[in-house]
């Protein structure tokens, strides 16, 4: 099978809409096939990694903690706006500690976040080959 | 509907055998499901059921049979994470029959 570079990008709040959650569905069938899968999450897209999730009150069910799964899925590329964070009063340390293990590194924890500016997004988005809007 | 009757106690199925409501999983459930397909579950089988378990409850999901492979090797050792051993103990696929001998929905990219 041909492997393409594949990126999300997850602009809307995780609940609310079913978009973030099926978004994620979508990003784990894509690692399945083995394609070369990396996020970016963009305006109220970034609440999406937070913290201390607690989504009892609304009943849906709290999906965040898949997103630490993703390493397992070799999915390690989680790029997010510094400009929307920034926006939101956000900083990285509000984010889930979302990390892999290299493989070609003995198995180092690393981290999946990159924090990017829109420029460094542009950048990254133009080596895509397939970008997917949630 | 399908349905599994444990001690007097109707378990709703969906029309894959998968549990309606993974609140109703019990060991006498997985044991139950597990014989409806002429398989008895020895220890070897209930580790990597206890396994998924936990992995379900930790991320809230069923792993893709791939990253089950990587998972079981890492925790119970290499003889065990490689896709012999695990179809040796189900062989209808070790992501579907397990999720749902394990009280799991089907894998996320299973088909």
């Amino acid at each position: 099978m041909t492997t393409k570079n594949f990126l999300f990008v997850n602009r809307k709040a995780p609940y609310g809409t079913v978009y973030a959650l099926e978004s994620l569905e979508v990003v784990l069938i894509s690692a399945a096939f083995e394609q070369n899968v990396s996020l970016a999450f963009i305006d109220d897209g970034v609440y999406q990694i937070t913290k201390g999730q607690n989504s009892k009150g609304i009943g849906m069910k709290n999906f965040s903690p898949t997103f630490r799964a993703l390493g397992d899925y070799d999915i390690t590329k989680l790029y997010v706006s510094s400009e929307s964070l920034a926006e939101r009063g956000l900083t990285v340390d509000d984010l889930m500690e979302l990390t892999y293990e290299d493989a070609d590194d003995d198995y180092a924890e690393k981290p999946s976040i990159i924090l990017v500016d829109a420029k460094g997004m542009a950048a990254m988005m133009a080596e895509q080959e397939v970008i997917l809007s949630f | 509907m399908a349905s599994l009757n444990i001690g007097g106690k109707d378990i709703a199925l969906d029309e894959e055998g998968y549990l309606e409501n993974l609140n109703d999983w019990t060991p006498e459930v997985a044991e139950a499901l597990a014989t409806a397909e002429d398989v008895t579950l020895t220890s070897e089988h209930w580790e990597i059921l206890n396994f998924l378990r936990e992995y379900y409850e930790e991320y809230q999901i069923a792993p893709a049979v791939r990253v089950l492979t990587k998972a079981v090797g890492k925790r119970l050792g290499a003889d065990k994470g490689n896709s012999k051993y695990l179809y040796s103990l189900f062989p209808y696929g070790p992501g579907k029959q397990a999720c749902k001998y394990g009280g799991l929905p089907k894998p996320t990219g299973c088909v």
